[in-house]
């Protein structure tokens, strides 16, 4: 109680009280985490702070890449000479193929022209450094250093040398966040390179990869390798990703279990590959005609468009 | 009165708001450090968040927490709200009890910090788990133990400035 002009003293002034102050944030946080999660709505306000700590970043980067660099510094000259012999066998393997590539290209161009197929589109790449392991451990990311400033766009397949590594699904100005295919939550379609079978590759978490949804019976069998399908648009048909390890068919489940692992270096360090954003092929509109005319007759399906 | 611990007789001087935000920023730097998947690292700024909550309740609660949590958040590219949600959860349970906490010696009082920061990795897993993320495996929850060992040493280097003598004595051994 205070009479006027004699407020107590502020010893125990301490503002709202401890739980108040609790509820407040903890409802402050959930919202974030739903504007996050469910909307997507605070992107902007990411890449903002993530700007703004990006200096920072690199700095901290520094020991770390110069402990790499001391390494490399002090690997022999035999190991050096034996990495250039290999690479030249790989590169005289792949003449062959690379010689008549362009002659290959050409004469698939001519002929789907022939056919009346649509035609393959090519699609530009750049190289990329990956800088690091993202620090989450919830999600299999990697940073790399090639951001808004180099015309990288949400979406874009990543490739090594081996296969295919990932999706590009967050870029900063100087950076971009790849998704790798073992994160449980990316899925990849793909066939099978034997014999043509679609399925949808997911990964499995812990580093493996699950194809989904594949009756028990299906015709997959241990070391089929499984190439990209094309089908999402995103992802050029024939790009090599997963070997298949194990198969488990039980007859109890209506799927089959089947593991992969991807053939990529996935979860190793290096540079990689960016190929250009593709257009994806238009989706047929069967279904929302089938629809429309299950729900209101035949008159507006057949209206002329 | 300022003491390292309320058991002891040391008188400190009081502690100053810039070198706290200045151990939490630095803190916050220790986080940044890529190590990738390496378990046992420790979360630098939970604990000295932690530090602070229990020595000056008064200066450092739940709104440096929440700070501090939505920029970890964005430099790890966790979920938003994530590291906000767990710190503030400690900044609350270590403010709350760090009359408690004060009067035991280092030992245990590492032994009572052990818990909060379990359950900052407990939140930040349900919070995870709940949105459909995998389980990153039993090793993560190692590097609540490696923060706690540093418990011991983390009081002497961020009470340092408030060891010094409160006159200036130019003739002191040391």
């Amino acid at each position: 109680m205070s009479i006027d002009g004699h407020t107590p003293p502020p010893f125990f002034k301490r503002g709202p009280a401890p739980l108040a102050r609790l509820v407040f944030f903890l409802t402050l946080a959930l919202l974030l985490l739903v504007a996050d999660l469910r909307l997507h709505m605070l992107e902007p306000a990411r890449m903002a702070v993530a700007t703004v700590l990006w200096p920072l970043q690199k700095a901290v980067m520094l020991p770390v890449e110069s402990a790499g660099e001391a390494g490399n510094y002090f690997t022999n000259l035999a190991s050096l000479q034996q990495e250039n012999t290999e690479l030249r066998q790989r590169l005289l393997a792949q003449a062959n193929l690379l010689l008549r590539q362009a002659h290959l290209d050409e004469e698939n161009r001519r002929l789907r022209a022939l056919l009346e197929m649509q035609e393959r589109l090519d699609v530009s790449a750049s190289v990329a450094e990956i800088l690091y392991t993202a620090r989450d451990p919830f999600v299999r990311r990697i940073i790399i250093g090639r951001g808004l400033t180099h015309e990288v766009a949400e979406g874009q397949a990543v490739i090594d040398d081996l296969g295919v590594i990932g999706q590009v699904t967050r870029v900063f100005p100087l950076t971009s966040e790849v998704t790798l295919l073992t994160d449980k939550n990316q899925s990849i379609p793909v066939q099978v390179q034997r014999n043509g079978l679609r399925a949808v590759l997911a990964g499995a978490g812990s580093g493996a990869m699950e194809l989904k949804f594949l009756p028990a019976n299906a015709d997959v069998q241990p070391d089929d390798i499984l190439v990209t399908s094309g089908l999402d648009g995103i992802y050029l048909a024939g790009l090599p990703v997963a070997k298949v390890s194990s198969i488990d068919r039980d007859n109890s489940f209506s799927f089959a279990r089947i593991e992969c692992t991807p053939l990529a270096g996935v979860e190793r360090h290096g540079q990689v590959m960016l190929l250009g954003k593709r257009k994806a092929p238009p989706i047929p509109d069967e279904p929302t005609e089938i629809a429309k005319k299950s729900a209101k007759g035949r008159k507006i399906a057949n209206r002329p468009k | 009165m300022i003491q390292p611990i309320h058991s002891s007789r040391r008188i400190l001087l009081p502690a100053r708001s810039w070198f706290i935000y200045f151990s939490l920023a630095v803190a916050l730097t220790l986080n940044l450090i890529p190590f990738g998947r390496l378990p046992g690292i420790p979360d630098w700024l939970a604990l000295t968040l932690a530090f602070w909550c229990i020595h000056q309740p008064l200066k450092v609660g739940m709104g440096a927490g929440f700070f501090f949590g939505v920029v970890m958040d964005v430099a790890n590219g966790s979920v938003m709200g994530q590291h906000a949600l767990a710190y503030v959860l400690l900044a609350f349970a270590a403010g709350g009890l760090s009359r408690r906490i004060l009067w035991f010696p280092l030992g245990q009082q590492a032994l009572q910090i052990w818990p909060m920061l379990l359950s900052v990795q407990v939140v930040m897993v349900l919070v995870r788990m709940i949105t459909g993320a995998e389980f990153p495996g039993v090793l993560y929850f190692l590097s609540s133990f490696v923060a706690v060992l540093l418990w011991h040493p983390l009081n002497y280097v961020l009470l340092l400035p408030q060891y010094r003598p409160a006159e200036r004595d130019d003739n002191r051994p040391i």
